[in-house]
């Protein structure tokens, strides 16, 4: 058994089992913190692939950006666990059966009958030297610029959705308005000067008295 | 030597737990959000194995969007969990019935 082979069955272990346990943890903190380990596990799996970039970004997009935004959301909501928990054995069975028969159905494909090393040899390793980012970027800025800029703007509109959706107005806070701030003029905005009537000294005998 | 069947089998065992997830988390909301992207990681993993094996770059640009394309699904997806935990004070699936549906 080789080191490659080894490498493979303990992330393959690591990873199924990390995403067992993100099915069945009780509490939603320890579910993110297993999907953690399965998206670690798999990019370690993706670099087995020789794709090196990619595996990078897994870890730092997928496990720095978006798993720390769930680990966020799921410490600020107070969700109540044991109400969503209640029906979980419930739906044991049926979930069970459904993802036995769907992955018997997958196997069935999938096996080495179909896909083994006869039909897909194992390719010869890269020279030491090749880029997996410089492969990807020739392609990406050349034969797919068009989606790539499609991804960017998904991913403003993904800013500018998100923002939205949460963005509220406090009523109970006192806040500035900038556009306000920077609209005054030196002259009037600042020093208002008020005409009045001179007011007339009150004698302090009638102070007195109406005291 | 590690053949192109061992990580489509791989593939194939993520997907069917993220959906044995679903079946079994049926009211959080977050844990259905998870096990969406457990789905998305085991589409990526034979998109990365076929890329490989074939000697094709082509799948690991798709595996590229397909990252950009579900980071943008989490933000908006826990965006919309928040502001539906502000106004209802829950996550659970079943008592978000206002439509009827």
């Amino acid at each position: 058994m080789g080191f490659e082979k080894f490498l493979f069955y303990v992330l393959a272990a690591i990873t199924l089992v990390a995403a067992g346990m993100v099915i069945t943890r009780r509490n939603p903190v320890h579910a993110v913190l297993y999907l953690v380990l399965a998206f670690i596990s798999s990019a370690g799996l993706w670099v087995l692939l020789e794709a090196e970039f990619l595996g990078i970004v897994l870890i730092l997009v997928y496990v720095g950006a978006v798993m720390v935004l769930f680990l966020f959301v799921v410490m600020m909501l107070d969700v109540d666990i044991a109400t969503l928990r209640a029906e979980f054995i419930r739906y044991l069975p049926l979930g069970v059966l459904i993802a036995v028969v769907l992955a018997l159905e997958i196997f069935l494909i999938v096996g080495p009958a179909n896909f083994g090393l006869e039909h897909f040899p194992k390719p010869a390793p890269l020279a030491p030297e090749a880029s997996n980012t410089e492969a990807l970027g020739l392609l990406l800025y050349t034969l797919y610029v068009y989606p790539f800029e499609i991804a960017a703007v998904i991913l403003l509109v993904a800013i500018v959705a998100a923002i939205r959706l949460t963005l509220r107005r406090r009523s109970d806070c006192k806040y500035l308005s900038p556009e306000q701030q920077v609209k005054v003029k030196k002259g009037p905005d600042r020093i208002r000067l008020v005409k009045m009537p001179v007011e007339r000294a009150i004698p302090a005998t009638s102070r007195e008295t109406s005291e | 030597m590690i053949a192109l069947s061992d990580y489509l089998i791989l593939a194939a065992g993520l997907f069917m737990l993220a959906v044995a997830g679903i079946f079994l988390n049926r009211k959080n909301v977050i844990l259905l959000l998870m096990c969406i992207e457990l789905m998305l990681l085991a589409v990526n993993m034979n998109f990365v194995a076929f890329s490989h094996f074939m000697g094709d770059m082509t799948g690991q640009v798709v595996v590229f969007f397909i990252l950009t394309v579900a980071a943008a699904e989490a933000a908006i997806g826990l965006a919309i969990l928040v502001v539906l935990f502000r106004n209802r004070r829950t996550i659970n699936v079943q008592d978000l019935n206002s439509l009827r549906g």
